[in-house]
């Protein structure tokens, strides 16, 4: 029985190519790229490329770009670097209920240290109103950190309009834009946007590294403390490879950008029409028309995450729900409950499908029909 | 072997070594093995850290080591509705009841039996020291684990044979030292880790404080039979007749125990001497009976039972109706206790067994909850 991968959203296989990018300079490039001699400089080269390649793949430039080991690392820069570095402009910060942990749990971190933290709500849509935003706003507001893309729903978050509307105001504008980037077209410059993050491993490129994109003109302070490495905002020898890993996999995943969309977008309605033909009863979750080609958030009236999940995988399924408790049991999801209550029965019965580089017309549609089987047999 | 790979059998697993031998031994017999670790409460700390982390933590280990899915399952609501409020109500009433009992009846061989089917599988598997088998006319019946010391039909005693036809329970042939040799032979990362001990969802917390987090405490009157008072008790649900230990009374003679509780006036009945004659009776009535075979029970019959746990069998003759046992005994027996289990055996066939519900001596009912 092949098993299909229905968790990009998760983490991604690698893009074809990128581990072959890797390893000559795994094998070629020896040196630590804050060195002064020619191995040195030889891997910062290499760095600079990568970073130069990345920045212009938002609209930033290379110097406003730093690699750290992934999302989370960059969240919490972002959070935690910003609110230390402008507290004598103030000391509220806006984000959202639906935030992913990583800032989410940041957030309430900042607020036991004293500041106030604002959770904008979501509708049933998933999405944060921009009547909110601005109601929220006050002189004292120094950041607002809105994620583009919902890692659950994949609702997409009016950035641009966020970007906008803070143009005149001095708070600084962070989107965790993991779920988005390589998606959706962003220009960080056209969209003001102030800070940005995004994660290789999501793209199709290695684990363990990512990038926080910060405007020139942020005042933050590093969080991590050590040597002088990108312009020491974040120190730790430089992981050469994988930016060379994560430069690659962005370059395959912004020229595949719209065949890909179109190709998820295809994956989503076989998902839809095969439970639709075999008469089983769901709902999406979220708006089709306001989320992501990638990500599928659906709720099976009647059955339970904990039963749906362990049958997907006993028949080689794999998608997943919310976030594992560390006792692996599924915790009702804070986005769901967000959106539609935390008594609500979708927050037990829902399953987040999502495509990428793992699948293709025909797996989608033998999922598509493994699913629907094991629906059947447990709402029946 | 061939044959067993098309059979599918999920194993409740704690994370102990009983459960991961029992998902080794099947894994060795070919079965489509699947690990389940099964959540019913939460002990999570002002730190964030609850002790399922850790066992789940342990599944993981062993299901890698022996590489089989696992998942975990949360029935920490039916665990609450079913078994704590159970629990909660009998020290209320004034008995000590017996969670284990019902968390077997309730959770894991209801709730989580479910669960398993609903998973494809054929049969559930645990770790427990018991022995499923056929008697001569196909029927399934249940019989003691072969390791006396270890045998737990004490606690399954409610389950029928419905039930048992979809259970496996691999230990229940091997002694216990056997189970922690093959563990360590194997080298499973469970091996040497120890027993638990005491109720699940107490753990090595004080029984004393966790109680009183949820049932108030009224303290009372400490009397002798006789209406002497011989001091004060912390609230009648923290002690169980017979026992010695924390009643405060010292002086000459013989040790006090506990020997009966008044709910009316709040009193704990003492008396002098491990032998004293109030601690004895000889029948008991029980309650919410379970046959394995309902069918092969006959209205009046002898047999062998257990009061508590561990405890060796003693000689009674049963006699059913309405769903009540009315059980009584060949030979006295002492410090009887409302709300734990009888269990009934034939040999090594465990008939059934029932809730304690009044205790008898002299064809009267006993002060030993009133």
């Amino acid at each position: 029985m092949e098993a299909i991968y229905l968790d990009h959203a998760a983490t991604s296989p690698m893009a074809k190519g990128v581990a072959e990018a890797m390893i000559p300079v795994y094998e070629g490039i020896i040196g630590n790229a804050s060195s002064v001699h020619s191995f040195g400089r030889k891997a910062r080269q290499q760095l600079d490329a990568s970073r130069q390649a990345l920045a212009a793949s938002i609209g930033a430039n290379e110097k406003e770009l730093i690699f750290t080991s992934g999302g989370t690392e960059a969240d919490n820069m972002a959070l935690v670097g910003v609110a230390e570095a402008n507290k004598n402009k103030g000391n509220h910060i806006i984000t959202s209920v639906q935030e992913h942990h990583a800032a989410l749990h940041t957030a309430e971190k900042l607020e036991k240290q004293g500041f106030r933290v604002t959770y904008l709500p979501v509708n049933k849509k998933g999405l944060i109103s921009m009547q909110d935003v601005e109601a929220a706003l006050t002189d004292d507001t120094i950041l607002v950190s809105i994620m583009y893309v919902n890692n659950e729903t994949g609702a997409i978050q009016p950035v641009s309009e966020i970007g906008e509307l803070l143009k005149n105001h001095q708070a600084y504008f962070h989107t965790d834009a993991v779920q988005a980037y390589g998606l959706i077209d962003i220009d960080v410059k056209e969209q003001s946007i102030d800070l940005l993050t995004a994660s290789a491993h999501k793209i199709g490129g290695p684990k363990g590294i990512g990038f926080l994109y910060a405007s020139e003109d942020v005042h933050m302070n590093p969080i991590q403390f050590g040597g002088e490495q990108e312009r020491k905002r974040r120190p730790g020898t430089e992981n050469v490879p994988a930016a060379v890993g994560f430069e690659f996999a962005a370059g395959i995943a912004m020229e595949t950008k719209a065949s890909r969309n179109q190709q998820y977008r295809h994956y989503k309605q076989i998902l839809t029409n095969t439970f639709m033909e075999a008469g089983i009863a769901f709902h999406i979750n979220g708006d089709l028309e306001k989320t992501v080609s990638t990500i599928i958030n659906i709720s099976f009236p009647g059955a339970n995450v904990e039963a749906l999940l362990a049958n997907f995988d006993l028949s080689g399924v794999a998608a997943s729900s919310g976030s594992a408790c560390t006792a692996g049991s599924v915790e009702p999801s804070h986005v769901l409950s967000a959106m539609f209550g935390s008594d609500s029965p979708v927050t037990t019965n829902s399953i987040r499908f999502s495509f990428g580089l793992a699948n293709t017309e025909a797996n989608v549609k033998e999922a598509a029909d493994r699913i629907a089987r094991i629906v059947k047999r447990l709402t029946s | 072997m061939e044959d067993n790979k098309n059979i599918r059998v999920v194993v409740g697993m704690s994370g102990g070594v009983d459960s991961s031998v029992a998902a080794l031994l099947l894994k060795e017999q070919g079965y489509d093995v699947v690990g389940i670790f099964m959540k019913n409460w939460d002990d999570t700390d002002e730190f964030g850290v609850c002790t399922a982390t850790e066992d789940f933590d342990d599944v993981v280990r062993v299901c890698n080591q022996l590489d089989i899915p696992y998942y975990s399952v949360n029935f920490e609501k039916q665990y609450w509705d079913k078994v704590f409020t159970y629990f909660l109500d009998e020290y209320k009433a004034g008995r000590t009841p017996n969670p284990d009992v019902m968390c077997n009846k309730e959770i894991k061989f209801k709730a989580f039996l479910d669960h398993a089917l609903s998973l494809g599988a054929d049969y559930l598997a645990t770790g427990h020291y018991a022995q499923v088998a056929r008697d001569e006319d196909g029927k399934i019946q249940m019989l003691r684990g072969a390791d006396d010391n270890k045998d737990q039909t004490y606690f399954l005693n409610q389950l029928s044979s419905d039930v048992l036809e979809k259970v496996m329970f691999p230990l229940g042939h091997l002694p216990k030292p056997e189970v922690r040799k093959i563990a360590a032979d194997y080298g499973l990362a469970t091996a040497a880790k120890k027993d638990s001990t005491g109720i699940c969802f107490i753990g090595e917390r004080n029984f004393k404080s966790f109680l009183s987090e949820y049932l108030p405490a009224q303290p009372g009157k400490m009397m002798t039979l006789d209406g002497i008072e011989k001091g004060t008790h912390d609230g009648l649900m923290y002690y169980t007749i017979g026992q010695r230990q924390g009643l405060g009374i010292g002086g000459s003679g013989d040790p006090w125990f506990v020997v009966g509780k008044n709910l009316k006036d709040n009193y704990l009945y003492v008396a002098q001497g491990y032998h004293n004659e109030f601690l004895y009776s000889d029948a008991l009535v029980a309650t919410d009976i379970n046959w394995v075979q309902p069918d092969q029970i006959e209205e009046t019959f002898t047999c062998t039972a257990k009061f508590r746990y561990r405890q060796k069998d003693s000689e009674v003759t049963v006699t059913v109706k309405n769903n009540r046992a009315y059980v009584v005994f060949k030979e006295s027996q002492r410090a009887i206790t409302p709300g734990q289990a009888v269990v009934f055996y034939q040999g090594d066939v465990c008939l059934g067994g029932g809730t304690i519900d009044e205790i008898i001596k002299d064809n009267k009912a006993l002060q030993y909850v009133g």
